[in-house]
C-alpha cells in the first residue's frame, strides 16, 4: 500500500478522533452559555463528519485495509481498528447523514434551551457519532463489544433525554433490556470463535471461521442473527423500537433509525461473508429472506395504523431493514449454490438500500421534527394545511416520502428495483423449492411497496394537506434556515442516490468485492454508462437519469398540449363542494379513517378492537350527544412472546430472593464459599 | 437515433389517439347490450375538447400538489406507455425501464392522485384514497408475480424482449398451461388497476361505491382531461399488455413501414376485441363490495402463483 496514502488516513482518522472528543469535552466548560455549547458541540460533530466522509472515500480507494494499533495491557484486548471496504462503507453512511443532521441540530436543539442541560446532550451527541464510527471499525471482538455497548448506553440516554415523560423512561427501558439481551447473543457469537484459537482479534475469527465444525458454524449464524437482529429491529425482536426511536429528540432519531440500525447490517455482513468466509447452506440465506419478508411486511402493517408520525416512520425502518435483508439474503441463497455474481448482485442491492434508507429516514425523521418544533405535538390528526404554513419542510417530505414508497425515479425504487430483479433471478437455481420461494419473497416486497406507498400517502397527506385540523397546526411557521438546509442536504443525497447509479454501484461494488471475490460493476453499469443491467440489456435495464428526464420533458410537453387545446389557463379558487355545508376541519379524513379498509381486510393480523360509547339526547335516542370512539391493537408479540419470558424470569427470581436475605455476613460467607469452590475446581 | 425518435414520438401519438376511442367503444357496446342507442363512439374525444376549453374550479383549500397532479399523472402514464411495445414489438426506448418499471410509474401517478384526493379536504376526496390505497396494496402481488410467470418464459423482464420473443415462438400456444393462468391472473388485476367493473364503477357518482370518481370529484376543466385522458391511457396500457405478451400474432418484429402498418391496424382489433370483453364483463357483473374485492384479488395473486408452479413443474418433467 501507498505510504503516503495509509499516513494521509491515518492523520485523518486521528483528526476525527479530536474533533470528536473536542466536542464531548469543550461543551462543558461554558455550562451557563448554553447557546455556545451547542454551536461547540455540533460545530464539532459537522467538522469530524466531514472529516469521516473523507475517511470513508479514501478507505475505499485503498488498495489494501490500513490498520491502526494502539498499546493495550489488557491480555485479550488489543486497541486495534482496521478501515476496510465495507467499514469505509459505512463510515461513508454516518458521515454523510452525520452533516447535515448535525446542522439541523443546531435549529432543532433550541427548543431545549434551559429545559434540558445543552452541555450533557452535545457532548452526548458526539459520543454517539463517535462510537458508531468505532464500532464500525473495530477489529477485535473484546473491543467491538466494548464499543457496542458504549454505542448503546449513549443512545440509551439520548432515548431518556425528556426523562420527566413516563413514555420516554418505559421507551428507555424497553430499549436498555432488549438491547443488553442482543449484546449477550453478540457475545456467545464471539465466544464461539474465541473458542476455536483462543483470540478475540478479528483476523483470528477469519481463520477459525473456515475450520469450525458446521454445528458451531450454525451456532453462529444463529447467534448473529439474534444478536444483531435485535438492534436491526427484524420481526419480532423489534418491539423496542417503536417505541425508543421515537422518544429520542428528532435528530437523534434520525440517527438511530438512519445510521445506528445499519451498524448491525453491518454485524451480519461481517460475521457471515467476512468472518466465515461466505460459505454457509442454503437455509441460513433462506432463514433471512423468510426473516426479512416477515419483517417488511409487518413493519409496514403496523406503521399504517400509526397516528404519531414518529413512531410511524420507526415502524417504516423495521420494513426497510426486511427489504434489506430481503436482497442479502438473496445473495446468500445464491452464494450456497456458487452463483457468486448474481450473489455479488444481492448483496449490491442490499447495500444500496442501506445507504438509501439512511438518507431518506434521516430526511423524513428531520421532517417529521420540524413539525414537532413547530406544532409542539407529533400527532398526525392535529397536523394538516402545513404545506402552507412550512413549504419547505413539506417539499423535503415530500421527497422522503416519493423515495422511501419506492416510486421512480426516486433512490428507493433503484435498491428495490435491483432486489426484485435478484429474486426475479431465481430462476437460474437448481433447487424447485427457491424457484417459488424467491418470487413469492417478491411478491411480499411488491405488497410491502404498495402499502408503504399508502402509508405515506397517508402521512404526508394527512399532515401537509387540506385544512388545519388543530389549533397548533393554524399557528405553525417554518423552520429556521439551518434546519432547512440541513433538510435539504439529505433531500440531495436522496435526489443524487436516485440518479448517480453510474457512479453508485461501481463504489458499491468496491466494497463487496473483497467478499464475493467478484467485480459485477462492468457487467451491471452498461457501456452507455445511462443504464443498469443486471444481465445485459435484453434481460432487464433501467435509468432513471432518462426516465426523470423523459418525465419532466412530458411535463413541459403537456403544458404545451393543454396551451394548444385550451388556451390560456383560467382559473377560479371556490370552497370545496360539501353536499351544501360548509365544512371544516372535522369533516376531513383522518389518519385513522384513512387506513380504515387496510385495518379490515388484514384485521387477523391487526385484531383491532372497536369501542363505541353513544350517549344520547334525553328527548331523543336518534341525537347523539356524545360519542366516544376507542381504537386498540392487540400486541400480539408482546402478549404472547414477551409477557410470558417476563413472567417466567420473575417467577425464578422470585424464588431466587431467598438467598437474599440483605445480611452483610451471610453475603461475605457466599463469597467465601464461592471462592473456595473455585479453588477445588482448578486444583481437581 | 432519428429512425427511434420518430418512432417513440409516433408511439406516443398513436396512443394518445386511440385511448379515448377504446372508452368510447366500451361505453357504447355496454349502451347496445342494455338496448340503448348511446353516445357516438367519439364522444370522449368531444368531452376532452370541452373540458380542455373550460374553466378550471379549484377548490380554496387545495395546495400546489393538486394543481400538479393532473401534469405528473398524465405524463408519469405516458412515460410507462412509451415502455410497452404496441405496433413494435421491439421499442427504442426499451433500456430505460423494464415492466417493472412500468408497474411503478403508474404507482408514482396513483401516489400523487392519493395526495390529490386528500388536499381539498373533502371526505369525498379522503374516501377515495383510502380505497384507492387498499385496491391498489392489493393487485400489486398478484400483478408482480404474474409478471414473473410471463417473463420466465423469455428469461427476461424487458419487455421488448418478452413481447419480442414471445411473437416469435407463439404467444399464448407456446406453454398454454402456465400462460392462461397468467392472462386470468393479469385479467383480473387490469380490471382492479384501471377501475373498472367489479372492482369499480367509472359510471357512477355514487358515495358508497366509487372510488377513482371520489378521489378525483374536486377536478374540472382541462384538470379534469387530462386526469381522464391519463386514464384511458392506463386502460390502453393494461390492453395493450395483455394483447401483446399473449396474443403477439401480427406484430411487427422488425423496422419496416408496412410491417409497422400492419402491426398498428392488428393491435388495434386486438384492443378494441378485448374492450368490448371489458364491456360484456360490466354488462354481466355486478360491482362487488369493497371488502369482497379482497377475495377477487386473492383470486389472481393464487392464479400467478399457480402460474409460476406449472411452469417449473413442466419443465422438469419435460
Amino acid at each position: 500500500m501507498n505510504f503516503n496514502l495509509f499516513s494521509l488516513i491515518h492523520g485523518n482518522f486521528l483528526i476525527i478522533l479530536v474533533l470528536y472528543g473536542a466536542g464531548m469535552i469543550i461543551p462543558f466548560f461554558f455550562p451557563r452559555q448554553p447557546r455556545f455549547q451547542n454551536l461547540i458541540a455540533h460545530g464539532a460533530a459537522i467538522a469530524a463528519s466531514t472529516a469521516g466522509v473523507v475517511l470513508g472515500v479514501l478507505g475505499l480507494f485503498a488498495d489494501s485495509p490500513p490498520v491502526f494499533y494502539s498499546l493495550s495491557t489488557l491480555p485479550l484486548l488489543s486497541i486495534q481498528f482496521r478501515l476496510d471496504t465495507l467499514s469505509s462503507f459505512f463510515i461513508l453512511v454516518i458521515s454523510l447523514s452525520g452533516v447535515p443532521v448535525s446542522l439541523y441540530a443546531t435549529g432543532y436543539v433550541r427548543e431545549f434551551e434551559g429545559r434540558y442541560p445543552m452541555g450533557v446532550l452535545g457532548s452526548l451527541y458526539n459520543a454517539f457519532l463517535l462510537s458508531m464510527i468505532l464500532v464500525i471499525m473495530a477489529d477485535n471482538g473484546f473491543l467491538f463489544l466494548i464499543l457496542w455497548e458504549v454505542m448503546s448506553l449513549v443512545s440509551y440516554f439520548l432515548v431518556v433525554t425528556e426523562h420527566e415523560k413516563a413514555e420516554s423512561r418505559y421507551a428507555g427501558f424497553f430499549y436498555f433490556v432488549m438491547t443488553h439481551v442482543g449484546t449477550a447473543f453478540i457475545m456467545i457469537c464471539f465466544l464461539l470463535f474465541y473458542q476455536e484459537n483462543g483470540s478475540f482479534n478479528f483476523e483470528a475469527f477469519r481463520s477459525s471461521g473456515l475450520v469450525m465444525p458446521q454445528a458451531i458454524q450454525a451456532l453462529v449464524f444463529l447467534t448473529a442473527l439474534v444478536g444483531f437482529g435485535t438492534k436491526a429491529g427484524i420481526v419480532p425482536l423489534h418491539v423496542w423500537l417503536p417505541y425508543a426511536h421515537p422518544a429520542a429528540p428528532s435528530h437523534v432519531s434520525a440517527l438511530m433509525s438512519g445510521v445506528m440500525i445499519k451498524t448491525a447490517i453491518y454485524g451480519l455482513i461481517r460475521v457471515y461473508f467476512d468472518f466465515l468466509g461466505g460459505q454457509f447452506p442454503w437455509w441460513w440465506g433462506f432463514t433471512i429472506l423468510v426473516v426479512g419478508a416477515v419483517s417488511a411486511l409487518l413493519g409496514v402493517m403496523y406503521a399504517l395504523m400509526e397516528h404519531d408520525l414518529k413512531s410511524l416512520l420507526a415502524y417504516h425502518s423495521v420494513e426497510n431493514i426486511g427489504i434489506i435483508l430481503l436482497g442479502i439474503g438473496a445473495g446468500m441463497i445464491f452464494q450456497s449454490y456458487g452463483l457468486s455474481h448474481l450473489a455479488a448482485l444481492g448483496l449490491l442491492a442490499g447495500l444500496y438500500h442501506t445507504i438509501n434508507h439512511a438518507m431518506f429516514k434521516g430526511l423524513l425523521f428531520l421532517g417529521a421534527g420540524s413539525l414537532l418544533y413547530s406544532t409542539h405535538t407529533r400527532n398526525m390528526e392535529e397536523y394538516g394545511g402545513l404545506v402552507r404554513h412550512m413549504p419547505w419542510t413539506a417539499f423535503f417530505f415530500l421527497i422522503g416520502a416519493v423515495s422511501i414508497s419506492g416510486l421512480p425515479p426516486g433512490n428507493g425504487f433503484v435498491s428495490e428495483w435491483l432486489i426484485f430483479q435478484s429474486l426475479f433471478l431465481s430462476f437460474q437455481i437448481p433447487d424447485l423449492l427457491m424457484k417459488i420461494f424467491l418470487p413469492i419473497g417478491a411478491a411480499m416486497l411488491a405488497l410491502t411497496g404498495a402499502l408503504a406507498m399508502a402509508c405515506f400517502a397517508k402521512a404526508f397527506g394527512i399532515s401537509f394537506l387540506a385544512m388545519p385540523r388543530s389549533h397548533h397546526a393554524k399557528q405553525a411557521v417554518e423552520v429556521s434556515l439551518v434546519m432547512r438546509i440541513g433538510m435539504g442536504i439529505m433531500a440531495a443525497y436522496c435526489v443524487i442516490l436516485g440518479l448517480a447509479t453510474m457512479w453508485i454501484i461501481p463504489l458499491l461494488d468496491r466494497v463487496i468485492t473483497p467478499f464475493t471475490h467478484i467485480s459485477i460493476a462492468e457487467k451491471v453499469i452498461s457501456g452507455r454508462g445511462w443504464t443498469i443491467e443486471p444481465m445485459g440489456v435484453t434481460f432487464a435495464s433501467v435509468s432513471t437519469p432518462l426516465l426523470a428526464l423523459v418525465i419532466v420533458f412530458l411535463i413541459l410537453a403537456t403544458l404545451l398540449l393543454s396551451l394548444l387545446l385550451g388556451g390560456w389557463l383560467r382559473k377560479r379558487f371556490y370552497k370545496t363542494w360539501g353536499c351544501g355545508l360548509n365544512l371544516k376541519p372535522r369533516n376531513e379524513y383522518t389518519s385513522t379513517g384513512f387506513s380504515q379498509p387496510i385495518r379490515q381486510v388484514f384485521s387477523t393480523i391487526y385484531r383491532p378492537t372497536v369501542k363505541l360509547e353513544t350517549e344520547m339526547m334525553a328527548e331523543s335516542r336518534y341525537f347523539a350527544k356524545r360519542m366516544r370512539f376507542e381504537l386498540t391493537f392487540q400486541p400480539v408479540f408482546q402478549k404472547y412472546l414477551y409477557d410470558p419470558v417476563v413472567r417466567f424470569f420473575l417467577a425464578v427470581a422470585d424464588r431466587f430472593r431467598v438467598i437474599q436475605a440483605g445480611s452483610l455476613h451471610l453475603y461475605l460467607s457466599y463469597i467465601f464459599l464461592t471462592l473456595v469452590a473455585l479453588l477445588l475446581w482448578t486444583t481437581l | 437515433m432519428i429512425e427511434s425518435a420518430v418512432i417513440q414520438l409516433l408511439q406516443a401519438v398513436v396512443v394518445l389517439v386511440v385511448s379515448p376511442f377504446v372508452i368510447g367503444l366500451i361505453r357504447k357496446v355496454k349502451a347496445w347490450l342494455q338496448c340503448r342507442q348511446g353516445p357516438v363512439l367519439l364522444q370522449p374525444y368531444y368531452d376532452l375538447a370541452k373540458l380542455f376549453q373550460k374553466e378550471v374550479v379549484a377548490s380554496s383549500s387545495t395546495s400546489w400538489i393538486f394543481t400538479a397532479t393532473p401534469y405528473i399523472l398524465f405524463s408519469s402514464t405516458l412515460t410507462a406507455s412509451l415502455l410497452v411495445p404496441t405496433f413494435l414489438s421491439q421499442v427504442p426506448l426499451n433500456f430505460a425501464g423494464d415492466i417493472i418499471t412500468v408497474v411503478y410509474l403508474l404507482a408514482l401517478g396513483t401516489f400523487f392522485l392519493m395526495l390529490a384526493g386528500l388536499d381539498a379536504g373533502s371526505a369525498f376526496g379522503g374516501m377515495g384514497s383510502s380505497r384507492e390505497a387498499i385496491v391498489a396494496a392489493l393487485t400489486e402481488p398478484a400483478m408482480i408475480l404474474s409478471i414473473f410467470a410471463v417473463g420466465l418464459t423469455a428469461g427476461s423482464t424487458n419487455l421488448s424482449t418478452i413481447v419480442h420473443k414471445m411473437a416469435l415462438s407463439h404467444g399464448i400456444m407456446s406453454d398454454p398451461p402456465p400462460h392462461l393462468l397468467a392472462l386470468a391472473a393479469l385479467f383480473i388485476v387490469t380490471l382492479a388497476e384501471t377501475g373498472r367493473v367489479p372492482v369499480d364503477n367509472p359510471a357512477t357518482h355514487l358515495e358508497l361505491t366509487m372510488i377513482h370518481e371520489a378521489m378525483i370529484l374536486e377536478y374540472s376543466g382541462r384538470y379534469l382531461a387530462l386526469i381522464e385522458w391519463a386514464a384511458a391511457l392506463k386502460l390502453l396500457l393494461f390492453l395493450t399488455l395483455l394483447s401483446n405478451i399473449f396474443f403477439p400474432w401480427g406484430i411487427a418484429t422488425v423496422m419496416t413501414p408496412f410491417g409497422m402498418a400492419v402491426g398498428t391496424g392488428v393491435w388495434f382489433l386486438k384492443v378494441s376485441g378485448l374492450a368490448v370483453l371489458i364491456s360484456l364483463i360490466e354488462s354481466m357483473f355486478a360491482k362487488l363490495r369493497l371488502f369482497r374485492i379482497t377475495e377477487l384479488l386473492g383470486v389472481a395473486f393464487i392464479l400467478s402463483l399457480l402460474s409460476l408452479v406449472f411452469y417449473y413443474i413442466l419443465r422438469v418433467q419435460s
